[in-house]
């Protein structure tokens, strides 16, 4: 198994007649994603194709679920019509939506996603790669072969630094490696994956990586001390990084934190989490958990 | 982005909700005709987009249009935690009877915007919140809803506003929404001896990525003080200069952020941030190059990526090109890994510059840089 997407995952693309769309269905394919279709109105009857594969375009994310009974849709779309794709997905009744594209304004990405949930669609970012459970399926722009099958899970805000945990574990593998993106509000937390992964009989292990802004780590923290049995092995990025811009008054209030990766570093540890202060030495105290389980 | 006082004063005004009469100007003189327009007595405002201004001097009563002008010219020029005074806000008192707190902002952890509203405002509202927690109410919006009356008058009530606070409220709300902020904040929103209720003063944070559908604002989002973040701005770069000595590259911010603690875990300091993002080419990797070059503090480069989306072998001869151009004379470590990483190698080692190095690992990279900045 693994967590959100597995090789019985059928995945539609949105907007994969785009660049980006066709170099990154390619590249889906090349890792072994069952890719069954992709939406595009204007390209409806058309098929596309990708040399392995031919791939019917649909009018519409529900003419494509009947049609294939999809699971799962990779959204590529210009920002200005990721709210319209995530909102069709979601009322075709989708189960995981997976939002690639960067730059989605912010009161789009809280009308689509408070959307989606209220009808049951997981949704991945925005502005995130994606999620790939490797030797299974790959949805989103992580890169297929960095990392083998295994028995890590991993959690990340940061894409360059998820495929750098994966290539410093490369050899002990990954279930699932879920990329939830870095925009302030995103479809899936640290804290939801967390909980997938305690549930998946396949994960030993998960590294949860996190950058400073917002309180997404503190609030894992809690969760990690209240409901996590398995390891949990952190990371933190920003320590040094400039002040970030502030938020007034409003900001301090609502969150109560000050958003530093210290503040996240202590929270963490509290809760028994080991931070590595390096990816290299985070990729070390994984090791050393596993060797002691074993 | 944040918008000045003054911006955000004009947006309220627009929107109908009651703010004081005011006007901007960057020049003393003038701000002595504004200070008679207004009648006489002013308020003298720095505009600068930080808090704390009233403690730093930069805040002022002003008796008369001569005191005025004296008054601006003392602010203007000012520094205040590292942002120069450009311009001052002239605006007329206003007779307080007691000062409310009112905004709403993005609650990342619920996905949703938040009503903070208090019927204690002023300066102290951050101690008001964490001493005395219930003195403050924070109301979740539901985005397909919005902020009605009746969702309004709820948190006049939770709050303790007095009744006009429901217009103002609902105002807002269509300030943040028709503007694409992430806050809107009033602070403080104030009742007068005559029982308005006036703005006072507000905060406005604007969404970056809305600029495409809110053309308005665009002439002012491209704000750099440092002229090597212009540069690079110019250049499509995400650069921000820092006072270390170590040139840090890398692609995708969480990688750079993270090089940037390793090399300060190595006991030097970056001299910058520097995302190259997803899928570089050369040519951005030789302009994000030649920006960190001419920085005269840098005394060692680091080079750290991982390609994910982006090739290694792009990455290299972004480099070679860029030796080309600009004339080396600080060390450059680089350290390539991911795809095409192999290829990339090859590039370098061909190249053979007598300052150029590769390393196979990042902390190696990173301790390598740091100690060839510090021994330089």
């Amino acid at each position: 198994m693994a967590v959100y997407l597995t090789k019985e995952s059928k995945v539609l693309v949105q907007g994969m007649t785009g660049g980006e769309g066709m170099k990154h269905t390619r590249r889906m394919i090349a890792a072994g994603t069952d890719v069954v279709g992709g939406v595009n109105p204007r390209k409806a009857g058309r098929t596309v194709d990708f040399g392995d594969r031919a791939v019917p375009v649909f009018g519409s994310v529900a003419d494509g679920m009947r049609s294939t009974g999809a699971d799962v849709t990779v959204v590529f779309v210009p920002p200005a019509f990721a709210r319209s794709a995530v909102t069709e997905a979601a009322d075709a009744g989708i189960g995981l939506a997976v939002v690639i594209t960067e730059g989605v304004p912010v009161h789009d990405s809280v009308a689509f996603t408070t959307y989606a949930k209220a009808r049951g669609t997981r949704v991945i970012g925005p502005n995130c790669p994606g999620l790939i459970s490797p030797g299974q399926s790959n949805a989103g722009i992580i890169p297929a072969d960095i990392a083998k099958p295994g028995r890590i899970g991993l959690v990340s805000k940061s894409g360059t630094l998820t495929y750098q945990l994966m290539y410093e574990l490369r050899d002990i593998g990954f279930s699932t490696c879920v990329g939830i993106g870095g925009d302030p509000v995103v479809g899936t937390t640290h804290i939801d994956c967390l909980t997938a992964f305690e549930d998946d009989p396949d994960t030993d292990l998960v590294v949860l990586i996190g950058e400073i802004g917002g309180d997404a780590e503190e609030r894992a923290a809690a969760h990690i001390r209240d409901h996590i049995t398995k390891p949990v092995v952190g990371y933190l990025a920003g320590f040094t990084a400039p002040e970030g811009k502030t938020m007034g008054h409003a900001g301090a209030i609502v969150s109560g934190s000050s958003g530093t990766a210290q503040a996240k570093k202590v929270a963490l540890e509290a809760a028994g989490v080991r931070v590595g202060s390096t990816p290299t030495e985070t990729a070390r105290l994984v090791l050393d958990l596993l060797g002691n389980r074993t | 982005m944040d918008l000045y006082e003054h911006q955000a004063r004009e947006l309220f005004e627009e929107h109908g909700i009651a703010v004081p009469r005011a006007e901007v100007t960057g020049s003393p003189k003038e701000a002595r005709e504004i200070a008679r327009r207004l009648g006489g007595r002013t308020v003298v405002k720095a505009q600068v987009k930080t808090g704390g201004r009233g403690k730093a001097g930069g805040v002022k009563l002003a008796a008369n249009p001569a005191a005025a002008e004296l008054t601006a010219r003392q602010i203007l020029g000012m520094d205040i935690k590292g942002h120069t005074v450009g311009a001052v806000m002239l605006a007329q008192p206003v007779d307080i009877e007691s000062e409310f707190y009112v905004s709403y902002v993005l609650d990342r952890a619920a996905g949703r915007f938040l009503a903070i509203a208090s019927a204690e405002g002023g300066t102290e509202i951050e101690e008001v919140a964490t001493r005395r927690p219930d003195a403050v109410a924070r109301i979740p919006i539901d985005p397909a809803r919005g902020v009605t009356s009746a969702k309004a008058a709820e948190i006049t009530a939770a709050a303790g506003l007095p009744a006009q606070a429901v217009d103002v409220l609902v105002r807002l709300w269509q300030v943040l929404v028709r503007e694409d902020a992430l806050l809107v904040e009033v602070n403080p929103l104030v009742r007068t001896r005559q029982g308005r209720l006036v703005a006072l003063d507000g905060k406005v944070t604007l969404d970056d990525n809305a600029a495409f559908r809110q053309a308005r604002w665009g002439g002012t989002a491209a704000e750099h003080g440092d002229p090597l973040e212009a540069a690079a701005a110019a250049k499509g770069l995400t650069y921000v200069k820092l006072d270390g000595e170590v040139g840090i590259i890398g692609n995708g911010a969480g990688l750079v952020m993270s090089t940037l603690d390793v090399v300060a875990g190595c006991g030097a300091r970056p001299a910058n941030f520097l995302d190259i993002g997803g899928g570089a080419s050369a040519g951005v990797m030789a302009d994000g190059l030649a920006v960190i070059l001419s920085d005269p503090a840098v005394k060692s480069v680091l080079v750290n990526v991982f390609g994910g989306i982006t090739a290694c072998d792009a990455v290299a001869e972004g480099i070679v090109r860029a030796l080309d151009t600009v004339r080396l004379t600080r060390p450059l470590v680089v350290r390539l890994d991911g795809n095409n990483a192999a290829r990339g190698r090859a590039i370098l080692d061909e190249h053979r510059h007598p300052l150029v190095e590769q390393a196979t690992t990042m902390d190696g990279a990173a301790r390598r840089a740091a100690r060839l900045a510090t021994a330089a």
